[in-house]
């Protein structure tokens, strides 16, 4: 007895669900399977997006301009350097838009395997170098001279740094010559790795948060400096060749022509994606300017591009293929 | 009760020998503070940053020579890019069926009221109704959080990795199960694939398999495959002998005794088996985002490059629920595994199944077909307010707390840290691998000090031996504090429920957020430093020491307890006197557990200041000049790893005889 009753209350309760979801359902659009926009000639262009926001910034632009001006299909791949290089060789990725340095991926990818070429300047350049927070530079107006830092390193001891001043090095992604720097200038020093770029900016960021003393290896552009305008520390300037000797070197980081790096056959074949690669070019404010809407004011790259772009036709006008 | 003990095994074993074994670890100790003062930092095998031992070199070019023959290495041609279709193809399947628009539709096949109803449908047939409204809740949550394609993306590529595992997992731990010659051919291979840092085979990968889904599904399923073949074969060997003997009484066939006997009766640690495998592919979410693997993972690598604490805590929750859901989920189907069905009727449950299964279609079609049902509805601000709330809270801590927990990092690195990495990074490499070897005799048995001592050599061969003793400081002292935590809430844990059933879930939370999510807060309460590299090691390794102390002591019998109670014993005695004695096997258990997962979080400490072996580690996945250093470095956390472990265990092993001694 129980079990047919429970049957039929069962019954109903699933038919009546069903039939009020079926009901609801009426009012809603439907879904329209689309077309695949075929578009142009431009086709599929691969970007590889290193993980720091100016690279970012780059790309946004250069994809937004792509979509809508080139109807290009843009596909954005999360890739560490060294792995978007290698993507090179395999046909997986197109171009890498803002590339620092890495002469050693230069030699085995574009010297060696002839995989990927240069694709000329980003317009931005880099600075890579020792920088104190700004209330150090203020109190202690000598120390963004190299020579004095000895004077100051027991201000920058810590637990971590073993009786000496504590230099803080980041992301090991960068160059860096510190340890040899520390040597040959012969510096009271330790070098101590965060190992990751959050890390280092969070230092800085409390160091001047909370007025405590921090040397750290930092770069520039970067989001962070619109936030806390790290002071650079004047090291031994840098003369053609002096860095040739990693061992030996005692002289600031060169200046880097931050550049394009793309891949043969993208190259080779010549498309309107690769011609705007190649024209593309802007200043460390206009790189500066979308990150800051990036990190900041929290748009999306995507947004960031946009607004950017809108305000500033001319430029992409210029970077257009010219047909 | 001690001190009986006590008697009864120095009247067995003959009293010199008693008395020597401690005395010769003292002795041993004490010799090498007196030539640790006298040597000190002789013959440390320190070797500097950027430089390369013969051995880095060579690997540099191993891997070099693997990319170079890529397009024309027949292996390549024919084995891993077939592989690698396979493995892309599976996964955009299932992205297309969940996650990605696919098939011409501007959305995946299934939208989100499908997967809600599929995903409780699932968890109400194969365990019950009240994990079914936990799945039910979950997902609805992702979507609250405005995180649900990501979360789909995360679940697509989850599936695969664990389907493919069990696939290949279960298979081989049966066989590992039930022959003892592959048993010890395979354990130190899954050894290696869990404590070998994925950073170290991350590039290889890509190298291999391509950038894309293959590379990150297969990174997650080397992280996972293990536990399902430990689990599996675990299962097989633990089967009681006497209704396999029955089969065979029988006279059944090789086959008929698995699939009659073994399998059926091992079904329920195979199910567990499942469970830690999915838990294992989470963990792999956001390392795997590092090589373009799509969801949730990709959000907090995101978030991390600006600093947003919010967000990346907004998506890590998302993991951390996806988890727990996970987790339930296949426990209960475990436990139904077992126990059967229970309480409704078979005739009234096959009636449910088809009525909720037509319930799960209808919707299913619903989300299918029309975009209210298949795009989560917008507005769900629940994200919001989570990376806010996460963001004030971090915020707060800073300004409030972080002059205490400065106080607490450097207390703990000046009388504990530091000293320790001194005594073991500045004795000359020769005379501290004597004290690992000597140690390992003493305390455990010959045989680990001959581990001991072909890892030592190791060590030393990988040209990182002193970045190895920097890490062992640091890696001991985590392992202390995981320990004491482990001790102290797992035995309040085990004696209180109450304490039990809140405590949990945070420890759930601790082993599944992914570790990026907590850097920043980390870094801003113990600065850059190797003390917040060990707090993260805890962060993640004191859930598994704490749960296993607290099953431990809530499996002492109710009556030894009362009886010391009713002997007169206060709280304090009976758990030092009772409790914690008799849990011994599980703090055991614990400290090796711990150890292991304190080792796991070494390459993460590289990204807060840890330096040595885990900075080796991260160095080597950015710089390709650096890979073989990178790679080296790898294996010998593997081998600190292994290296501690068989210590740990013989030791284990040796003092294990004394109370069953007393029985006797």
């Amino acid at each position: 007895m129980r079990s047919i009753v429970n049957k039929r209350v069962l019954a109903g309760v699933s038919l009546s669900t069903v039939a009020a979801l079926t009901l609801t359902a009426c009012g809603g659009s439907k879904i329209e399977s689309t077309d695949a926009a075929d578009s142009g000639d431009c086709g599929t262009f691969t970007i590889a997006i290193n993980p720091w926001v100016g690279y970012e910034a780059n790309a946004a632009v250069i994809a937004h301009v792509a979509e809508t001006e080139l109807g290009c299909k843009v596909v954005k791949k999360d890739l560490k350097e060294e792995i978007a290089w290698q993507g090179f060789g395999t046909g997986q990725v197109d171009a890498i838009v803002e590339n620092w340095g890495h002469d050693d991926l230069r030699q085995k990818y574009i010297e060696d395997q002839k995989t990927a070429v240069s694709a000329g300047s980003t317009g931005v350049e880099g600075v890579i170098g020792w920088y104190v927070p700004p209330w150090m530079a203020e109190e202690y107006p000598d120390i963004t001279d190299w020579n004095n830092l000895n004077k100051y390193a027991s201000l920058f001891e810590t637990t971590e740094s073993g009786g000496k001043g504590q230099l803080l090095d980041g992301d090991p992604s960068f160059v860096t010559n510190d340890e040899a720097l520390v040597k040959n200038l012969g510096l009271d020093y330790n070098v101590v790795y965060a190992g990751s770029e959050p890390a280092l900016i969070q230092a800085f960021r409390q160091a001047e948060e909370k007025k405590e003393p921090v040397l750290g290896y930092f770069y520039d552009p970067q989001w962070f400096l619109s936030e806390v305008e790290l002071v650079k520390v004047d090291l031994p300037e840098y003369q053609e060749g002096c860095d040739a000797d990693p061992e030996k070197v005692a002289c600031d980081y060169p200046v880097y022509d931050l550049d394009k790096i793309v891949s043969k056959s993208f190259a080779d074949a010549n498309g309107p994606a690769y011609q705007l690669v190649d024209n593309f070019n802007w200043t460390n404010e206009d790189q500066n300017l979308v990150a800051r809407y990036i990190a900041q004011d929290n748009m999306s790259p995507e947004e960031a591009a946009e607004k950017w772009v809108e305000a500033n036709q001319d430029k992409v006008e210029a970077w257009l293929p010219q047909s | 009760m001690a001190t009986t003990t006590m008697t009864g095994a120095s009247t067995r074993t003959t009293p010199r020998r008693r008395i020597t074994k401690p005395l010769a670890v003292v002795g041993v100790l004490a010799l090498w503070l007196v030539a640790w003062t006298l040597l000190r930092g002789q013959d440390m095998l320190e070797l500097p940053r950027a430089t390369l031992t013969e051995l880095h070199h060579w690997l540099n070019d191993v891997n070099d020579s693997v990319g170079a023959s890529r397009n024309s290495n027949p292996l390549f041609l024919y084995f891993f890019n077939e592989i690698r279709a396979v493995m892309d193809a599976l996964v955009t399947f299932v992205q297309g069926l969940i996650a990605q628009p696919a098939y011409g539709r501007p959305v995946p096949v299934l939208g989100w009221l499908g997967v809600v109803a599929l995903a409780s449908y699932a968890s109400w047939a194969f365990a019950n109704w009240r994990v079914a409204l936990l799945a039910a809740g979950g997902f609805t949550l992702f979507g609250l959080q405005g995180l649900w394609q990501e979360s789909m993306d995360t679940l697509a590529l989850t599936l695969v990795a664990v389907f493919v595992s069990l696939l290949f997992g279960i298979p081989l731990g049966v066989l590992a199960g039930v022959s003892d010659r592959f048993h010890r051919l395979i354990t130190p291979v899954l050894d290696l694939m869990q404590t070998m840092p994925t950073f170290v085979y991350l590039a290889p990968l890509t190298l291999v398999f391509l950038i894309g889904p293959a590379s990150a599904t297969i990174a997650t399923l080397i992280y996972a495959m293990p536990p399902a073949i430990r689990i599996t074969a675990h299962g097989i060997r633990s089967v009681p002998g006497p209704p396999v003997e029955a089969t065979d009484s029988f006279g059944a066939t090789r086959r008929q005794r698995l699939t009659k006997a073994l399998l059926p009766l091992s079904k329920r640690t195979i199910v567990l088996g499942v469970n830690q495998t999915i838990m294992a592919a989470l963990a792999m979410v956001t390392v795997a985002a590092l090589i373009d693997a799509p969801g949730l993972g990709k959000t907090v690598i995101k978030a991390l490059q600006t600093l947003d604490v919010g967000t990346a805590f907004n998506a890590g929750v998302a993991i951390v629920v996806m988890a727990i859901v996970l987790d339930r989920v296949t426990t209960a189907a475990s436990v139904r595994a077992e126990q059967g069905g229970g309480e409704l009727n078979p005739r009234i449950r096959r009636l449910l199944l088809a009525g909720f299964g037509l319930v799960a279609a209808v919707c299913s079609y619903l989300s299918y077909t029309y975009l209210w049902a298949s795009e989560f509805p917008e507005g769900g601000q629940l994200g919001e307010y989570l990376s806010q709330g996460a963001t004030t809270v971090t915020t707060w801590a800073q300004h409030n707390l972080a002059d205490l927990t400065a106080a607490v990092k450097d207390g703990v690195t000046i009388a504990l840290l530091n000293p320790l990495e001194a005594l073991l990074a500045e004795s000359p490499w020769w005379l501290m691998g004597a004290v690992i070897v000597l140690l390992a005799a003493l305390i455990g048995n010959l045989r680990a000090a001959a581990v001991a001592a072909v890892c030592v050599g190791l060590l030393v061969g990988s040209g990182l031996w002193n970045a190895s003793m920097v890490t062992l400081a640091m890696t001991l002292v985590a392992t202390l504090l995981v320990v004491t935590l482990g001790v102290v809430v797992g035995v309040w844990m085990g004696r209180s429920n109450r304490a039990d059933r809140v405590i949990r879930p945070v420890l759930d939370a601790g082993q599944t957020m992914p570790a990026f999510v907590y850097l920043i807060p980390v870094v801003a309460l113990f600065s850059v430093s190797r003390f917040s590299a060990i707090v993260a090691g805890v962060v993640y390794a004191a859930p598994v020491a704490i749960k296993i102390v607290a099953d431990g002591v809530r499996a002492i019998p109710e009556s030894t307890v009362e009886a010391a109670t009713a002997a007169g014993s206060n709280t304090w005695q009976t758990i030092t006197k009772v409790q914690l004695p008799m849990a011994r096997q599980s703090l055991l258990l614990a400290t090796n557990q711990g150890l292991i997962y304190v080792l796991s979080m070494v390459v993460i400490g590289g990204l807060v200041g840890a330096g040595a072996l885990g900075y080796e580690v991260v160095a080597g996945f950015s710089q390709g000049q650096l890979y073989g250093k990178g790679l080296a470095a790898g294996v010998a956390i593997v081998v600190l790893g292994i290296m501690l472990d068989r210590i740990a265990r013989a030791a284990a092993q040796r003092s294990e005889p004394a109370p069953s001694a007393n029985q006797t």
